[in-house]
């Protein structure tokens, strides 16, 4: 099996592997910020610090060939479903170890082995796609899930309104995941949108809907859970709103002074990597002294894959000219 | 003459035209509170107040139809598409809606509004927030199409943009926001009306947003003496300017910042070869980028832009053959 398979069946069910995936994932989102922050790194990063349980709740519950149609913001998903740290860096990092051969970069993650189709950088961008992929499935038959995830902010543009009225008509076995962290850029939710409480836009489009806890992994699995399984089983599409919070800014250069005093504090208080560490231990697996050793070999392991990917080799200028069509055309 | 950067020139202009005309609104997404991504509309909301500067929701298709709407009944809307590729979700309500207002109202509605855009690669965005797309607009009807390469332009271009009856897409290549330069508030600039940055007798060099700075790079460094003309305005293109710099200079080179098949260069190109048949000194050329989405590794990233060093390689080997010459990706073999 490659080391994507095997890191994502690591976290299906295992608690300490669950916490040390998104201790991982903290790791990762904070080197790439310092990266960013040194200018190692060219172009722009949108970090996920604050919303790991989703995206590994979401993980531990979809198989690897159900396709996954996420954003520019998902450097802790592809984490999530397995994609290498070496592999996810490097592309951030422009090389041609990355998992886009160092020509898409932070926004544009992708590795179909673990079911993460290229993430869109366009607002809405991926949730026809995901309907698409969906509706593939319904033609040939197999039970095979498709899924959708999003921000707050894409519920205002039109393809996501187009996308649940067709995904709801048609039936397809489509799961699509709002990740409600409060923000769209520099704007909060309640400022760009007249409700607050996201999911209920699917009620128009007849479409099941909740909100469910975004911090709480168990929460998280149970909810995508539930969708996972209606569509699978031919019951059709199912809108999730997770609340999750967004603890950096939108993108590198924000330092997202526009928050209401102490909200972030207050979302920090349930910061889903303290809640993991809490249910880790919960489990009886893993001591406070485990830990500690884990969070040290977590940093190291991720501080040498920076050097890794530093010296990784840049991509030829030839690898440009390819995956343009099916076959080559010079022109 | 005040020095000020791309984007102040951009924030100034609007400014200034907020202030003479009442019925001139602006909007986007987080231009008002947060100033813009860009910083390009840095203290509007201040000085004008929510309701002539608002922000809007990631909802491009409603507010470039909401502009066209407005502008029929009387406002002069300047909104900001983020980034160009965004205004793929909301190209209907341009092209197909705006740009035939006039046309399917028998001359009865105008739709005086500026739909500006940053265009362009240079900074590592990668695939989907790099390109100019300058083609898509360029073919419509009804459309003007304006791109400004400093800050002198950015202001005087866009301040005749605003002032303009007809839709104007407004380009503003990403890279030159940053840029400084001198900006004297007095001067205008016509729609449609091209400038020559630099007077030359040899050879004609028409660029268009950061590709006149690459121009004017080349220009300076080379032994020719090269004459750069700034088109300003794509549609409608200032054919006289470029022709009588070519009938002077008898050849010339367009640099373009986007994928050569189907670029405006071609439309230039076309004119001038039918115009002056016979009488150039060499073939004219484009010089573009490959056919391919911009890469995000920076390495790859610059050479897929134009550059001076290619675009003098490329002038000197036209000189020197008196052919066309290939560009570097059939050079080298790609
Ligand atoms: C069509 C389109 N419009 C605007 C943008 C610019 N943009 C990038 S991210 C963003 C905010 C999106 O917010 P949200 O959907 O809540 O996702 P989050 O960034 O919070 O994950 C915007 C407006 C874009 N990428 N695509
Ligand atoms: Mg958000």
């Amino acid at each position: 099996m490659s080391k994507g398979l095997d890191r994502r069946k690591a976290i299906l069910s295992d608690p300490v592997a669950q916490f040390e995936r998104a201790v991982e994932i903290r790791e990762f989102e904070n080197q790439i910020n310092a990266l960013f922050a040194s200018g190692t790194i060219r172009g722009t990063t949108h970090l996920c610090n604050g919303q790991e349980a989703l995206a590994i709740g979401l993980a531990s519950v979809l198989r690897t060939d159900d396709p996954v149609s996420a954003t520019y913001r998902s450097h802790g998903i592809a984490l999530a479903l397995g994609i290498t740290p070496e592999s996810a860096m490097s592309e951030i990092m422009g090389k041609a170890t990355g998992c886009c051969g160092g020509l898409g970069g932070s926004m544009h993650l992708c590795d179909l082995e673990l079911g993460l189709l290229p993430t869109s950088a366009i607002i809405g961008g991926g949730m026809p796609i995901a309907a698409g992929a969906a509706l593939a499935f319904q033609v040939q038959g197999n039970d095979r899930v498709a899924v959708a995830i999003f921000g707050d902010g894409a519920t205002n543009i039109g393809a996501f309104h187009e996308t649940l009225n067709l995904a709801a008509i048609w039936k397809l076995p489509v799961v699509f995941i709002c990740d409600n962290n409060v923000y769209a850029e520099y704007s909060r939710i309640n400022l760009t949108t007249p409700i607050e409480d996201l999911h209920i836009r699917a009620e128009s489009y007849a479409m099941p809907h909740f909100a469910l806890d975004g911090m709480d992994i168990d929460v998280v699995r149970e909810g995508i859970q539930s969708a996972v399984d209606r569509a699978r089983s031919g019951g059709g599409p199912t809108f999730i709103e997770a609340k999750t919070y967004r603890f950096a800014g939108h993108s590198r250069a924000d330092q997202a002074l526009y928050r209401p005093e102490g909200e972030l504090d207050s979302w920090k208080s349930r910061d889903p990597l303290l809640l993991l560490e809490e249910r880790a231990k919960k489990s009886g697996k893993i001591t406070d002294a485990q830990i500690a050793d884990m969070k040290v070999r977590k940093a190291k392991e991720i501080e040498a894959t920076v050097a890794l990917c530093q010296n990784a080799p840049e991509p030829s200028a030839k690898t440009m000219f390819e995956n343009i069509w099916s076959r080559k055309v010079s022109q | 003459m005040p020095a000020m950067r791309v984007r102040q020139a951009i924030a100034t202009a609007i400014a200034d035209e907020m202030r003479t005309d009442p019925t001139v609104i602006v909007f986007g997404e987080d231009i008002a509170a947060a100033e813009g991504p860009f910083k390009t509309t840095e203290g509007l909301l201040e000085e004008f107040g929510p309701i002539r500067v608002r922000d809007t929701p990631i909802s491009e298709m409603a507010f470039t139809g909401a502009a066209v709407g407005a502008a029929t009944m009387g406002l002069k809307p300047v909104i900001e598409i983020m980034f160009m590729e965004f205004l793929g979700v909301a190209l209907d309500q341009l092209v197909t809606e705006g740009a035939k207002m006039r046309y399917l109202s028998n001359g009865k509605l105008s739709v005086p509004m500026v739909v500006r855009a940053s265009v362009g690669g240079g900074l590592g965005f990668g695939g989907q927030h790099s390109q100019t797309l300058e083609n898509w607009v360029a073919a419509t009807p009804g459309l003007k199409v304006l791109s400004p390469s400093d800050a002198q332009s950015a202001y005087s271009l866009l301040r005749a943009a605003i002032q303009d009856p007809d839709p104007v897409m407004f380009l503003e290549p990403r890279v030159t926001y940053a840029e400084r330069g001198e900006v004297d508030t007095n001067l205008k600039m016509e729609i449609g009306k091209a400038r020559v940055v630099k007077p030359g007798k040899d050879l004609t060099i028409v660029a268009l947003g950061q590709m006149t700075n690459i121009a004017r790079e080349a220009a300076a460094a080379s032994s020719l003496d090269i004459e750069v003309i700034d088109l300003c305005t794509i549609v409608p293109w200032d054919k006289k300017t470029v022709f009588e710099s070519v009938k002077k200079t008898g050849r010339l080179v367009v640099v373009e910042e986007q994928p050569q098949s189907g670029g405006w260069g071609s439309e230039i190109v076309a004119a001038v070869s039918a115009e002056f048949f016979g009488e150039l000194k060499s073939p004219p050329i484009r010089i573009t980028c490959p056919n391919v989405p911009v890469p995000y590794n920076g390495g790859l990233e610059a050479r897929f832009l134009p550059n001076a060093t290619e675009v003098n390689y490329l002038i000197d080997q036209l000189m020197a053959t008196g052919k066309a010459p290939q560009p570097w990706w059939i050079r080298e073999g790609f």
